[in-house]
């Protein structure tokens, strides 16, 4: 197998407000590969990548976690960030007040600087910024908004992908990066996603439908149903998930359980 | 409430300190015979204890307010003692014998080195450049004619000025506190820019020459003649130790035709520790009388310390055209309570007024914004615009907005806008999924959120009340 070892999940278990939500993923991503995470609401999916992200309100319960060899669990969510662990939000927050291009160079020179790498003054950051603006497609207007307040769901949602452009991450995990978008929109994320790849990175894209897999090939698609990965495949299986629904998945994976 | 919100709330004040001050102390209780010890003390004329004791007077007819949306025990007024001129203060040697912890706050807050060692009491001729700061202010300010010194020194060397201009703007019985103040008050500043100077530097409390403890009771004047500009900073950004748990000052400002005044504080006193015990209770007066035509008077303040805080800076527009201002911060933390805000009162035609304020709370404090504009019958075209906007650190505090309106001329045009944001888990989340730590978060946030107001003070102090606010709620984030 090409690429090395990004994520080694084992058997994880979580749960939030005493729920048990994960109940036992294993799940092994290398750099180069793009994943789907598919499934109906309430699978667990978006709790997985919070999970990985490190959300407070998520207690992880049992089972490993190593990126790129070392435990996951024992780091804070900003150092998991600053490792390159990075997480599209599914309904990101408004944070009145505070300009996104301020808070875009300071995401930027935090990481740079666990990293090891050189901070850009407001005028370099700008230059590096703007190459990323129009990558996406987006007015440069844009920066000097607050962060998410206003925006309308799509510019909420490209400005996540904006995010994923500056820093540059190992592992970008996208959760529902397509939901609320129109067309237009979902072209323009998924390229900027696609032209974001390298044989350096990975991807995990969690979502609810097939339409973001017509632009951004994945090369597995999982089934998560009630906290378990219960059948992975490749694109097809995407499309097959599109014509028939999830609900004979998981009757295979019952009888695969009793048999 | 997560547990980072919690740590971060939950800091220890870093400044704890005991003074050790012999001082020249009357014996508890208030009684005329108390005032006029008070006034012999001074050697004050004797139309300035006929002013102290008809306060005085007018006190014991008055009640304590309970009003403000604060709670705190009954205080016993014949409990304090209301003469404590503090002898002189045990001069430290060097900068060695200064407590480590108030270096470290000196160094976060950047204050430069001759003001660290004048507000730790070290013992220096404040050289700097290698000329006498003090003594450059003093010559630049004489040169102009403008007086800044003690409130004592002004009764016994201007006093023509004080009798004309004292309670000219708060008067005796003004209120409660206001009557208590003017039956007792020890010292405090005084200021007099004479007609179409303007006052070439901001005047500091840091660099009155006397240094003393205004004491509990503080007053201060400050006088704009015709076409004359001051700008005035009071207190600053480093703690100021203090063992009197009840401070009731008055700050009175007058500003004749084309003057302007701008006032800005910031306050850090002690506030409690984390469970709510000791703090000062901050009870102020603090006016502004516009009395000339185009007259302007600007109140700036960032408020972060204080048990209680119960203060409105106010404006009186009396001239035609005057302008009025008040742009706050004021931070709550732990069991903190402060009812603050303003009043704008138009009397004369085309007065302008400004209003922003910007609460923050968080601990199980609470926060109140209580603001009134009134337009005259008289106050034609008068305009007022007010914004108050709250934010919510956690879930246990609280913040309440108090807005009161009158108007009684129908060509006055009044607008009021009001928001609370609240900084929860989720917003720090986003911030720690991009690398930035909770501090460096709230930091930001609060700084994004008191930029219309941080704007208005003078640079140093803009820097320095945007690292005040990180200090406050700064803590172990884990």
């Amino acid at each position: 197998m090409s690429g090395k070892a990004l994520l080694e999940v084992h058997g994880l278990t979580a749960k939030v407000a005493g729920v048990e939500i994960l109940k036992g993923i294993d799940l092994s991503v290398r750099s180069g590969q793009v994943h789907a995470i598919m499934g109906p609401n309430g699978s667990g999916k978006s709790t997985f990548a919070k999970v990985l992200a490190g959300h407070p309100a998520y207690e992880v319960t049992g089972g490993e976690v190593l990126f790129e060899g070392r435990n996951l669990f024992d780091r804070t969510p900003e150092e998991r960030a600053r490792a390159g662990l990075f997480l599209g939000f599914q309904y990101p927050v408004e944070i009145p007040g505070v300009t996104n291009s301020s808070f875009l160079r300071l995401a930027y020179n935090t990481v740079q600087g666990a990293r090891g790498r050189d901070e850009l003054d407001p005028l370099e950051f700008d230059d590096y910024v703007q190459d990323k603006l129009k990558l996406l497609d987006m007015d440069p207007a844009f920066l000097e908004r607050s962060v998410n307040e206003g925006f309308s769901g799509g510019e909420k949602k490209r400005n996540e992908i904006l995010q994923l452009a500056i820093l540059e991450p190992t592992l970008a995990i996208l959760d529902e990066a397509d939901s609320g978008l129109d067309i237009d929109a979902l072209r323009i994320v998924a390229n900027g996603v696609s032209r974001l790849r390298s044989p350096d990175n990975a991807v995990i894209l969690v979502t609810h439908y097939q339409r973001l897999l017509n632009y951004i090939t994945p090369d597995y698609v999982h089934v998560m149903d009630d906290g378990r990965i219960i059948k992975t495949g490749d694109k097809e299986l995407a499309l097959e998930l599109e014509s028939r629904g999830y609900d004979w998945v998981a009757d295979e994976y019952r009888s695969r359980q009793a048999a | 409430m997560s547990t980072v919100l919690q740590n971060l709330v939950n800091q220890p004040y870093r400044h704890g300190f005991v003074t050790d001050i012999e001082s020249d102390v009357v014996p508890k209780g208030l009684s005329e015979d108390v005032i006029r010890l008070i006034s012999r003390k001074k050697n004050e004329p004797e139309w300035l204890l006929e002013f102290r004791l008809q306060a005085y007077r007018h006190w014991l007819t008055m009640r304590e307010p309970n009003w403000p949306n604060v709670k705190y025990p009954k205080i016993d007024f014949q409990d304090i003692s209301y003469y404590s001129a503090p002898k002189a203060k045990k001069k430290l040697a060097s900068m060695d014998e200064v407590d480590p912890e108030l270096l470290r706050t000196f160094e976060k807050l950047g204050v430069p080195m001759h003001e660290q060692k004048a507000l730790a009491g070290v013992a220096v001729d404040v050289i700097f450049d290698s000329v006498s700061v003090t003594t450059t202010y003093k010559h630049r300010l004489a040169e102009v004619g403008v007086v800044f010194c003690s409130f004592s020194e002004a009764v016994r060397d201007h006093p023509e000025l004080v009798r004309r201009y004292l309670g000219s703007v708060v008067p005796p019985g003004d209120n409660f506190y206001a009557a208590l103040n003017s039956a007792v008050f020890t010292d405090g500043s005084f200021c007099y820019i004479p007609k179409g100077v303007r006052c070439p530097m901001e005047l500091s409390t840091y660099f009155r020459i006397n240094t003393q403890e205004s004491g509990q009771f503080e007053r201060t004047l400050i006088v704009a003649e015709d076409s004359s500009y001051v700008s005035y900073l009071e207190g600053c950004t480093a703690p100021k130790f203090d063992t009197n748990q009840l401070h009731a000052a008055v700050v009175e400002l007058v500003a004749l035709d084309h003057a302007e005044i701008k006032y800005s504080t910031v306050q850090n006193w002690y506030a409690g520790d984390e469970k709510g015990v000791g703090g000062i209770y901050n009870f102020v007066t603090k006016r502004g009388l516009c009395r000339g035509v185009n007259s302007k008077i600007s109140w700036t303040q960032v408020e972060t310390g204080s048990a209680i805080t119960w203060k409105y800076p106010s404006c009186v527009l009396l001239g035609d055209n005057a302008i009025g201002e008040f742009y706050s911060v004021a931070l709550t933390n732990h069991h903190q309570q402060a009812d603050t805000g303003t009043k704008m009162i138009h009397i004369g035609r085309n007065t302008r007024s400004t209003i922003v304020s910007k609460g923050i709370s968080a601990g199980v404090s609470n926060n109140s914004y209580r603001g009134l504009v009134k337009i005259g019958a008289n106050a034609g075209n008068a305009r007022n615009y007010s914004q108050c906007d709250s934010m919510l650190i956690g879930d246990k505090c609280g913040a309440s907005t108090f807005p009161y309106i009158q108007v009684n001329n129908s060509t006055a045009q009044v607008e009021h806008e009001a928001s609370t944001s609240k900084i929860g888990e989720d917003q720090l989340f986003y911030f720690a999924q991009r690398g930035i730590g909770a501090e460096e978060a709230v930091s930001m946030i609060i700084n994004g959120f008191c930029r219309d107001v941080f704007t208005q003070l003078p640079m140093e102090f803009a820097v320095e009340a945007t690292k005040l606010l990180g200090l406050k709620l700064e803590g172990s984030v884990g």
